[in-house]
């Protein structure tokens, strides 16, 4: 399926993890692109063209911070949510860019994880078919992969039936090893569900059917959180490898201005109990910076 | 007849809208809030009860809902329920014969896209007898200024869903108050906390679609 010999896949996620060590990922872009300077209401896929030095900047402050791997500027590139922007045409274009510059930051020693996040459908409304979904996500899966990505990330996913259809639709798009991630909140009894009410024990079996090599967690709360949710998965699958994007924690608004509660050293204090919970791959979400990931980076190189 | 009217807050409840629909599996192939709602009306069933046994099932539902018994597919299908018994009442709305509790002016903020959460507080308040007026998505502040002085009284209704997008809610709470210092916000969305909402100046903070609908209810606004 990859055509494109020149853009051989350097290294293999899984491999990488087969060899036991736990990989540091990247942590916020949104946050970082708006330092740089993009408005609200700005379509931040678009930078990839039109702000291309900025959108490697973050990529590069990543990688510079140590990460094993870093994702793209892609997360809202599906058709669906670039029509908002009325630049659902340019979908293979800006996911492309996306992959192309994270695919320069990272060079070929470090991998490159496509990023693709939620269309804001809900399935089971009726109002848009899957097929719809499934078409709109090999767009964006096979230009990530044109790009250079090694593997895709599908992130931030609440239902079972849309990130099976992104896994579906990734696997068929692409030869690329595929990581699917969710976002669960913590209920009023303490068990952490996703806004469509799926529990972190629910995913495993759904997801690794459809394809997905990695599972796992981003966004959320913040570290705490993440700890119980891997446990939760790894109490039903103990062998699946376990990626954590953890937000640094839940922002506050001080002085017009939101802040992240979590500091670099708040969360690199909680890796060790992370890593002995389950994770095989930590970084960061909302509120994370490259400092997050480069303290992170050294309290799993601690951990040992 | 009570019968009947009992029976349409149950499909609303549940979320069963019509015979054709799949949801709930347990009441596949029975009538839904569409055919029952007609059925009522046919027989001259007051409107205010299919509206206030309407309004107590949409209740119960958003209660589960807070008490996260139930999650977001559960308050859809409910709304949707609700929307089909709607559609057979809206004359009588037009006609003046029952009214609103009041106009509630909603939008998500600019930059922020996300209309899930937004469309879920939006079907609980009109569920609960509020008219809605809803701005849709990326919603700039003058656009909500220009709404609050169409619509005078009216509450506004803020969403965000992204962190990065709580300051540009902030500016829009401050663009609504200086034009009109009294008008009532509530603001709420998956990165809020009631601190956050009182910082920001927001008169209230709902966590959830319910905890709008009683926010709402307390504060007591005339249509």
């Amino acid at each position: 399926m990859a055509q494109h010999d020149w853009n051989r896949r350097m290294k293999s996620l899984l491999d990488e993890l087969k060899k036991g060590k736990i990989l540091v990922s990247d942590g916020a872009w949104g946050t970082l692109l708006q330092q740089a300077g993009m408005q609200p209401g700005e379509c931040p896929e678009l930078w990839n063209v039109t702000h291309r030095p900025e959108v490697l900047g973050v990529a590069k402050g990543y990688i510079d911070a140590g990460a094993d791997m870093i994702l793209t500027n892609s997360f809202g590139g599906s058709p669906s949510k670039l029509a908002h922007y009325e630049l659902q045409d340019r979908t293979a274009e800006l996911n492309e860019a996306a992959a192309e510059i994270s695919r320069e930051a990272a060079g070929a020693d470090r991998l490159v994880l496509g990023s693709i996040g939620p269309t804001g459908v809900i399935l089971m409304m009726g109002e848009v078919s899957e097929e719809t979904l499934f078409e709109g996500f090999k767009i964006q899966a096979a230009a990530l992969e044109r790009g250079g990505v090694d593997a895709i990330c599908i992130e931030t996913m609440s239902a079972l039936d849309e990130a099976c259809c992104a896994i579906r639709a990734a696997k068929e798009a692409t030869s690329c090893e595929i990581v699917c991630t969710f976002t669960f909140e913590k209920t009023v009894d303490g068990a952490f569900k996703t806004m469509m009410g799926v529990a972190p024990s629910d995913i495993v079996k759904e997801l690794t059917a459809a394809g997905a090599s990695v599972i796992g967690a981003n966004c959320g709360n913040g570290f705490d959180g993440m700890i119980d949710i891997v446990r939760e998965i790894r109490s039903v699958d103990a062998s699946v490898p376990v990626l954590v994007h953890a937000n640094a924690g839940r922002p506050v608004m001080e002085h017009g201005k939101t802040v992240f509660p979590e500091t670099p050293g708040v969360m690199a204090a909680k890796v060790g109990q992370l890593i002995d919970a389950g994770a095989n791959i930590i970084g960061g979400c909302c509120g994370t910076t490259p400092e997050h990931i480069r303290a992170l980076a050294q309290a799993i190189a601690a951990h040992g | 007849m009570d019968d009947l009217i009992t029976k349409i807050g149950e499909c609303v409840e549940r979320g069963k809208v019509n015979l054709a629909a799949p949801f709930p599996p347990a009441m596949k192939g029975l009538e839904g809030a569409d055919e029952l709602t007609k059925k009522a009306l046919e027989a001259n069933a007051p409107v205010d009860a299919i509206l206030l046994a309407c309004n107590d099932a949409m209740q119960r539902i958003g209660a589960k809902f807070s008490r996260n018994e139930v999650f977001v597919p559960e308050l859809l299908m409910a709304a949707k329920a609700m929307h089909a018994v709607m559609a057979h009442l809206k004359p009588f709305f037009q006609s003046g014969t029952v009214k609103a509790k009041g106009k509630f002016i909603l939008g998500t903020v600019a930059g922020d896209l996300h209309d899930i959460g937004k469309n879920l507080v939006s079907m609980v308040v009109e569920g609960n007898g509020w008219e809605v007026i809803d701005l849709g998505v990326d919603v700039k502040p003058a656009k909500f200024v220009e709404k609050v002085r169409e619509n005078p009284g009216c509450v506004v209704g803020l969403s965000a869903l992204l962190t990065t997008t709580m300051a540009s809610m902030a500016t829009t709470v401050k663009e609504i108050r200086s034009n009109f210092p009294d008008t009532k916000i509530v603001v709420g969305g998956a990165p809020l906390t009631a601190a956050a909402a009182t910082e920001m100046g927001a008169t209230g903070y709902a966590r959830d679609p319910q905890d709008a609908v009683e926010w709402l209810n307390t504060i007591g606004i005339a249509a």
